[in-house]
Parts: C-alpha cells; structure tokens; sequence
C-alpha cells in the first residue's frame, strides 16, 4: 500500500505559506467578470471553467442574503449565479454548512466550494473524518480559498460602515481592506477609509486562534495582497488543483505574471502570514493559562 | 495478505444502521474483507454464536442494564478485543436509546440503555447516526495499519486515530449543546457550518454565521461537535489529506 508521497515539486516555504506548486499573480481575462470583481476575479472565472467544463456541476458561493451585504452559502450551477455572488463580503458565511445538502437537495455529484482558511480546514477535515458527512468526502472536486486574516459579524460590519463610516449598509457598493486600511466605497462615489485599528475590536474572536492566512488546504487559493491593483495572487497546491488551473490556462481563462516579477510581491504575503500566526500562536498559548490555575481549550490538542 | 486482522461486530440495543453503514462500502467493504480482516463474529454476518478472541470489536448500539445478555456481552466484548470501537452514536452516546423509559412490548421493564463507555473502557468512538461508511472504513483500514503495518503505517494510523481515542475518554455524553459549551462559549467558533451539516436531523441552523440548536430535536448522536474544525484539529494528519485519502483508496482497489 502506498504510504504518503512527498513530492518533490511541493515547495515548502517556511510553512506559513502552506505547501504549494506554482504561485502566480494573475487576473481574469473575462472584462464582465472583472468589471464585478473584488481583485482579478480568480474565484468566479475558475468556477465558470469548471462549471462550464464539467470538472464540477455546481459551487457553494456566498450569494445575497436577506439584508444589504449580509452573504449566505448559495448553491450556483450557472454562470449569471456565480456572477451574482461576486465580490468580499467580509463578514460570515456558514459555507460549510451546504455540503451535504448540495449532495442530497441539489443532487450535485461534483461539488465547488469557496472559503475562507478555516473553512477549507473544515472541508478537509470533513473528508478525512467524516463524522457526518456520509458520501461527500469524494464528492469535492475544487476548493478555493481566499487569504485571510480574520472576519467580521454581519453586526460587527454594520457597526463599522454605519456607525464608524457614517454611511447606510444598501448604500455600499464595495468594501475593502487593503494598504492598511478598511474602505467604503458608496454607490454614489464617496470613499470613507478607517484605520485597521478600529477594525480589531470587532473581530471574529474564533479567528485569533486560527494559524492559517493563506488557505493552505485549498486547492488553489487566492487574494489580493502580494499583486498589483486588479491582480490576485494565487497559490495552486494540489495535484488536483494542478490539474485544473493547467487546464484553465491552456483555454485562455486568465492573464498571469511571474511572482516574482510584481510588487509587493511574496516578500509581503510571507510577512503577514507570519504576523498573523505568530499573534495567533501567542493567543493560543495565552488561552492556556486565562484564568487563575485554568485554562481555555486548545482545539490544537484535542477534542477534550 | 495471509496476514489479516480479525473483526467482530457486536450488535446491542441499536436499529442496524452502524451495520447497513459498514455494508454501505459495497466493494470496498469486500475489499476489506478480502485483504485485511476476518469477519470472526456478527449476529447476522457470521455463523459464531460466542464472542471470540478478536483484533478488534465494531460495538453497535447502547447496553439494557435490564437485559442480562447485553451486560455480559458487552464485558466480553471488551475480555475478548484488543480494541473496542463504538461505533455509531448509541454505543458512544446513547443517542437515541437515551430517551428510552421503557413500556414498550415485548419487554416493557426494558427502560435503562446506557452507552457502551459507562460499563466498560472503550478506545476509538465513531460518532454520528448513522455513522458514515467512510469514517468506519477509515478507521478499519487504519486499525489494521496499525496492528499489521509498517513502522511509518503504524506512526500514521496511530495519530489518526489518535482524536477519536481523545473522544472515547472525554465521556458518555453529547448534544447540540457541546457546540455552545466547548466551542462558542470557548471563544472558538468561526461560523464554518460544519456542525450543521453533520447533523442527521436538521437541528441547526446559523443565524449571523453562528450555531443555532433546537435542543428538542437533537438526538444526541455526538456528529456536529466531532465534526467541528474547532472540536479537534490535528495539524499532523488533516494537512496530508491528499496523501492520506490517495491511500485509503489504493487500500481498497
């Protein structure tokens, strides 16, 4: 039987970047898909390929909910849904929660799925233990990851773009966070830019301890930080992710440039990995001594 | 492979779902059976009407304290097993079985159904109802890499394994409620959906990205908090997922 193979064309990289193949910057070369993008249109373009190629028959997304920037987890299977849930959200979408019912309701054999790190930690989990996934496990035929470094309530967002920026939540047209910096961008042209640190307090307190910035259990994972405006950078990880991206390349899916050749390039994507596992590491180990002879668990160690 | 593990399946107060789940691997269960273990003992499955000496014990459904037979089947179970695995969720939890108060015909004082644990030391728990035909697969071909493989086999099967042990020693007792107790309110939920997609019944939702439960109809079957990335996460196994599950998979072809 075959044991693990380690291959040699899996570059390791310190470990904070996750184990990859290839990494490029790159953007889609659909202009409609660009024109409704949050960076280069990476997880949209990838899912029409393979949606249109059959590689998979449909993909968990995070579409429109019930209030103006509030997303849920949508089961795309043509191309204008997929175009509909476009775009960061930054706040909650229990993505995971639509895996086995896209099996069962939606009878997909061939399931997308986009997330954040934790959540490809989850799909993965889910495959290697599935406790009650029955029959999904081989069923995830592409997951994208988005980097991240923590996200937000759908409260904690409104707090930010109502009471902080000043501006109604159906009045955003885009949010951002970039060049240190939470943007709001209104419909009407208006721009209201908050320093990161406002942001923090409103975190998500269940992403300080998680120590992955770059999806590193996706098949191919994707964000803005390390590519110029307009650009992605993209990790592609698997054998399975390999395939695909190959194959979105050679139909002409997307325009890429060399890593090493944009700015800021890795140098900044590896910086703000470590800085986030190592903050996160440090609050995982202060959870152990929180209280007074007790501690918080560590998921780390077990389910005890 | 002449040298094969033996496995018995030992059936007390549960529905035969555990057992439908295991034949749910359909030629991966004749794999299994082909290459790497002896089905010694199971009520319907193998003509052996005394527990053996077995490897390993694939235990289904919880005990009646009230049923003499049950009692001193499960002690045997566990005399004759190098490992008991409790599989599914009345054998780990009671699941079901714990709302049992007896009355019901044709043996009404009947009312006692305890998970497998509270009697006697249980190693690898398997939670969900049913319990997937993956997870019992896994860890079939996991406990004969363990007993039978290789040294890097057997460091691999053993921290696999290792989380369902950790389960097996938390304790006899699950509910929706574990999600608000040892992961929201542990300041540890990030809102994936995990556990309500491992739910049988449907009993959560997320409302704003969070767990919600509806207490009435969780049956207690353990799957949303073993199924939660923030329940046990183990960073020396799940990362090899693609090496891992290419594994499994050559196992059984």
């Amino acid at each position: 039987m075959p044991l693990m193979r380690h291959s040699n064309e899996v570059r390791e990289m310190a470990g904070e970047l996750g184990k990859y193949k290839l990494c490029v910057s790159a953007r889609s070369a659909d202009k409609a898909i660009l024109k409704k993008a949050q960076d280069g249109g990476i997880v949209t373009q990838l899912f029409k390929f393979a949606l249109e190629e059959g590689i998979i028959d449909g993909a968990i997304v995070a579409g429109p909910g019930d209030e103006p920037w509030r997303p849920r987890p949508f089961i795309a299977t043509t191309v204008e849904e997929l175009m509909s849930s476009s775009g960061t959200k930054y706040n909650i979408s229990p993505q995971v929660s639509w895996i086995k019912e896209a099996t069962r309701s939606y009878g997909l054999d061939k399931i997308g799925i986009v997330g954040t790190p934790c959540q490809m930690q989850a799909v993965r989990k889910g495959q290697l233990y599935p406790v009650g996934l029955r029959d999904v496990p081989d069923k995830i035929k592409l997951a994208i990851g988005i980097f991240c470094m923590e996200n937000f309530s759908y409260q904690s967002v409104k707090q930010l773009v109502e009471d902080h920026a000043a501006m109604k939540m159906e009045a955003v047209k885009k949010m951002e966070i970039g060049k240190g910096k939470f943007w709001v961008y209104g419909q009407r042209g208006q721009v209201v830019q908050l320093p990161l640190k406002v942001t923090h307090k409103y975190e998500q307190p269940g992403c300080h301890v998680c120590l992955d910035y770059v999806a590193n259990l996706a098949d191919v994972s994707t964000g803005s930080v390390g590519s110029p405006d307009g650009w992605s950078t993209v990790f592609v990880r698997t054998r399975n992710g390999d395939d695909i991206w190959s194959k979105a390349i050679a139909a002409g899916c997307f325009e890429t440039k060399p890593i090493e050749q944009v700015k800021p390039g890795l140098e900044l994507v590896t910086k703000l990995a470590t800085e986030k596992i190592t903050k996160n590491q440090k609050t995982v180990e202060e959870r152990a001594k929180f209280g007074v002879n007790k501690g918080l668990r560590n998921p780390y160690l077990g389910p005890k | 492979m002449a040298d094969k593990i033996t496995v018995g399946h030992v059936h007390m107060s549960g529905c035969t779902g555990c057992l439908v789940s295991l034949a749910d691997n359909y030629g991966g269960l004749l794999t299994i059976l082909d290459k790497y273990a002896d089905l010694v003992y199971g009520l319907t499955l193998a003509d052996v009407r005394h527990i053996p000496k077995m490897d390993v014990a694939l235990v289904e459904g919880s005990v009646c304290i009230q049923d003499k037979l049950s009692v001193h089947e499960i002690k045997e179970a566990r005399e004759k097993a190098a490992v008991v695995v409790a599989v599914g969720g009345c054998a780990c939890y009671g699941n079901i079985t714990r709302f049992g108060r007896g009355g019901q015909p044709n043996q009404p004082q009947h009312e006692s159904y305890l998970p497998i644990g509270d009697l006697i030391k249980v190693d690898v728990y398997i939670p969900g109802c049913a319990p997937t035909p993956q997870l019992i697969r896994n860890v079939c071909v996991m406990a004969y890499l363990l007993l039978k493989g290789n040294k890097d086999q057997q460091e691999l099967a053993k921290k696999y394994l290792t989380p369902l042990m950790q389960l097996a020693d938390r304790g006899t007792e699950a509910c929706g409620c574990d999600l608000m107790y040892d992961v929201v309110n542990q300041g540890l939920c990030m809102g994936c959906g995990s556990c309500a997609a491992a739910c049988p019944v449907r009993a959560i939702t997320h409302e704003y990205g969070k767990p919600n439960v509806n207490r009435e109809m969780c049956i207690k079957c353990g799957a949303c908090y073993a199924q939660c990335p923030r329940s046990f996460f183990n960073f020396d196994v799940i990362p090899e997922f693609e090496g891992i599950m290419d594994a499994i998979d050559a196992a059984l072809k």
